[in-house]
């Protein structure tokens, strides 16, 4: 991987043409979605909250509800962090300091509770 | 041409988001970015803590029904309400990027529209929480009754805090727009205003499904 890569500063064909029209975004971006696109994200957020909602009522065992409820909170956070915040067409340069808070938030999440107690079950 | 024309040409943006850097990206989006990983670290160690604490708490009352002493106590956390409250933050994340959208092609009546929805449904979620909080206090929780009110308080009390700076900062973005002086060359403090509104969300997420949703 060469350091424009890591940057993420490849330009597609698309961008190309955006900066002869003069519309061009950052070097280091793709260009973002537009509000359809959002608008699309953002029912579908909407659609997944209704759904940890509705599971919070039903009769299922704890384990499973905790590990669908963590799975579908995930992919939420997934679709605000990559469309909303962009690290979807960012530079991956972004991606790192959220990626290490989160990767220490974790660890400080195991190990707390693994050694002093408590949890999800 | 003046010293100080020469001056601004030196150091005249090269893109949209800033002056050259030698990572090639905006050092105050970088700065956003790494001032965010710290947040997650904040929000998790309240988040480990409540979870730590919970159900140790040895007088009620309790987030969800509970036996102590051999009394039973029913649970003060009214889900439907508070997931109105986080169906609020998730569209008004939507807004906030859609104001994004609006400054960056120019469309500043676009921009002032949906910066204020978006400030209004930060108030609107303030709103729902003080209401809890007023709820809760008059089932005789505060901050010093167990350790269920300590953990709670403060957790919900600091993302309320970082609600309330977005929302001010929501709101004197709306006045620069007002005042003409967000132009779309200038969307980059839209966008740093987006990431932290957007992580106030992200963080959010997380307390609605490990506090309310999952109740061991």
């Amino acid at each position: 991987m060469t350091l424009a890569d890591f940057r993420g500063i490849k330009r597609s064909a698309e961008d190309e043409t955006q900066a002869a029209t003069g519309d061009a975004p950052a070097p280091h971006e793709k260009g973002h979605p537009g509000p359809a696109e959002y608008s699309k994200i953002g029912l579908i957020l909407g659609v997944i909250t209704a759904v940890e909602v509705a599971l919070f009522y039903m009769d299922m065992a704890q384990w499973a509800l905790v590990a669908i409820l963590i799975l579908l909170s995930a992919t939420k956070f997934g679709f605000v962090v990559l469309w909303f915040m962009h690290l979807k067409f960012d530079s991956q340069l972004f991606s790192a300091p959220l990626v290490i808070g989160m990767a220490f938030a974790v660890a400080l999440f195991a190990v707390l509770l693994s050694s002093l107690g408590g949890g999800l079950v | 041409m003046s010293a100080a024309e020469r001056g601004e040409l030196e150091h005249a943006p090269t893109a949209e988001h800033g002056l050259e850097t030698s990572t090639g990206l905006d050092n105050r989006k970088l700065l956003m970015w790494l001032f965010l990983g710290s947040e997650c670290l904040f929000f998790g160690s309240l988040i480990a803590a409540y979870l730590l604490y919970r159900d140790q708490s040895l007088v009620p009352p309790c987030p969800a029904d509970c036996v102590i002493d051999g009394v039973a106590h029913q649970g003060l956390f009214d889900i439907p309400f508070t997931s109105v409250s986080a169906f609020v933050l998730l569209i008004s994340s939507l807004t906030m990027v859609l104001a994004l959208a609006a400054i960056q092609r120019g469309d500043q009546k676009g921009l002032r529209v949906w910066l204020f929805a978006t400030a209004a449904l930060g108030i609107l979620f303030l709103a729902g929480q003080a209401f809890e909080f007023t709820e809760f206090y008059r089932e005789g929780l505060t901050l010093s009754t167990n350790l269920f009110g300590t953990t709670f308080y403060v957790l919900t009390g600091f993302h309320g805090a970082h609600v309330t700076v977005g929302v001010l900062i929501l709101l004197s973005l709306f006045v620069m727009s007002l005042r003409g002086q967000l132009s779309p060359a200038k969307s980059l403090n839209v966008e740093l205003a987006g990431l932290f509104w957007h992580f106030v969300d992200v963080a959010w997420i997380a307390i609605f499904t490990l506090i309310y949703l999952i109740q061991a």
